[in-house]
């Protein structure tokens, strides 16, 4: 069988199984750093393990390497299989792949050596952003190139929100990432000031719209209709939620900036842009919910579903959050707190890596042709990551909302009622509690290792066919 | 500048309501409903009824 006649498989292998590897380092990472906030003599004193360095390693780790990978796997997966061809190129397709291994390899030497540019979630100096560039174009060339020979007429809406994607992140990560480099692992940004810190949070809150939902929504409007084997609750709402989320999203970033030296026209203008977003995600998220609806039955027994309308569940509550902390009053409390922290892994454990994980429990045994070595330890997994979700952001929540009172609370006379350091004290146990929840969800990762693990053990390399006749 | 921008920021509102008019047209219903069954007739599925590949149905 010629290879024009199958899909490109090996890739998606590829990337499928470094999302499983790396979501583990991330979210080990993201532990230890969890335990030094607990107990700060866990850094051993050692530069490199401290929790400057660590906190971007296991930020880039879990979102770019975890995050990142599960989307190449999907993205290149859904393309192939919804427009019936073969990936455009399969060396193109392979050198995304090495490349991007490597930008993660390089991310893990530099950060920990202090190599960094300082922009939250783009610390990488200028040589591994060029290579980023240069990865992203061939991962444009292989989507779009596939999209392009397609042999059904219609674009299904997961390659619309995984283009959009694609897109947006180019534009985003060369804009933000320009900088005069003064040495081989130094350079300063091209922008000065606050023009710096907006142009930041553009790029900030749109890695959080686009790399982290519009991606990962491809994910949903994919994996929830083939493991529910319906379609879609609603195909129309799709395409207006789509452009919905594009129209609107691009405004949103300076909410990051309220009460800064940002002009307060712009940032009541985030703040409006973030009200309005909690339309197109709710939409979005009702979309994924009810393609359930009529085989609800189907969530008692599945744990993959269970992943992914669990997943969308919680999308739903961190949209609501998110423009609930853009309104400035709100923020005034919740900014700079453990709030800000609880409600990045609402989204970041419940919303995105369930949602991958869903993803990775569906395709992994299809790419090797097996069964799921286990659906118990699937549901085990389940369980003990929901409790672990749980544990992290009510604890965070607590800590977050208790911080921002003890900051604001004043003495008769004017003085501070609370000295900086008592919030501090006041956090420990929540910060054991939040060590505790992370510490059940990477358990829920090694159960998941290893159950992928004997599924695909011994297992041949499976390239499945393109159906002969275009629909 | 103000003035262009506010007719570029009219602009695509009106493309926006443009798009949901052109979706939620009574036309175009069949040809969404079809488009929304591309997942499913990838020749993955056992209900499709077309034995193209080996693969199991359920990996759950």
């Amino acid at each position: 069988m010629s290879t024009e006649n199958t899909y490109n498989y090996r890739v998606v292998r590829q990337f499928a199984i470094m999302t499983v590897v790396w979501g583990i380092v991330g979210m080990l990472v993201g532990v230890i750093i969890a335990a030094q906030m607990a107990w700060p003599a866990l850094n051993f004193d050692i530069a490199w393990l401290t929790f400057g360095r660590l906190r971007p390693l296991h930020t880039n780790a879990v979102i770019f390497a975890f995050g990142g990978c599960a989307l190449f796997a999907s993205s290149y997966y859904v393309v192939q299989r919804t427009c019936h061809v073969r990936l455009f190129s399969d060396k193109l397709a392979g050198f995304t792949f090495w490349g991007w291994q490597s930008v993660i390899v390089l991310a893990a030497i530099t950060l920990p050596l202090g190599i960094t540019t300082s922009k939250e979630y783009a610390e990488l100096e200028w040589p591994i952003d060029l290579l980023i560039t240069v990865v992203w174009v061939a991962y444009a060339v292989v989507f779009f190139g596939t999209l392009m020979k397609r042999r059904i007429n219609h674009i299904y809406v997961a390659n619309w929100f995984f283009a959009g994607f694609i897109i947006t992140i180019a534009v985003l990560h060369v804009v933000n990432s320009a900088a005069l480099p003064v040495s081989f692992l130094k350079s300063y940004s091209a922008y000065a000031g606050v023009q710096d810190a907006m142009i930041q949070w553009w790029y900030g809150h749109n890695a959080v719209g686009f790399f982290l939902t519009a991606g990962f929504l491809g994910i949903m409007y994919y994996f929830i209709p083939k493991q529910a084997e319906r379609p879609v609750y609603s195909y129309r709402l799709s395409v207006v939620h789509f452009w919905a989320l594009v129209f609107t999203y691009i405004w949103a970033g300076p909410h990051h900036l309220h009460y800064t030296a940002l002009p307060d026209w712009a940032q009541s203008l985030g703040m409006a842009f973030s009200l309005i977003l909690l339309a197109p995600s709710w939409g979005g998220m009702i979309n994924g919910i009810m393609t359930l609806s009529g085989a609800w039955e189907k969530l008692r027994t599945d744990p993959i579903l269970k992943f992914l309308i669990v997943s969308v569940s919680f999308y739903g509550m961190s949209t609501f959050e998110g423009p609930m902390m853009s309104i400035k009053t709100v923020n005034a409390l919740s900014h700079y707190t453990d709030w800000t922290i609880g409600h990045v892994h609402s989204g970041a454990l419940g919303w995105v890596a369930f949602v991958s994980i869903g993803a990775m429990y569906y395709l992994i045994p299809r790419l090797f042709n097996r069964e799921l070595y286990s659906v118990k330890l699937a549901e085990l997994h389940f369980w003990i990551s929901t409790i672990g979700i749980v544990l992290y952001i009510t604890s965070m929540w607590i800590s977050g909302v208790m911080q921002g009172l003890m900051w604001r609370a004043i003495n008769q006379d004017g003085t501070l009622t609370y000295s900086f350091v008592e919030s501090v004290q006041a956090m420990h146990p929540y910060y054991i509690i939040r060590t505790l929840g992370g510490v059940l969800f990477l358990v829920g990762m090694l159960i998941m290792a290893y159950n992928l693990y004997r599924t695909v053990v011994g297992a041949k390399p499976h390239e499945a066919a393109i159906p002969a006749v275009a629909h | 500048m103000g003035v262009v921008h506010g007719i570029w920021t009219l602009l695509l509102l009106l493309i926006f309501v443009g798009i949901i008019a052109w979706v939620w047209s009574s036309k175009r219903k069949r040809h969404f409903e079809q488009a929304a069954q591309i997942p499913l007739q990838d020749g993955d599925a056992a209900s499709e009824g077309e034995p193209q590949n080996t693969e199991k149905k359920d990996g759950g």
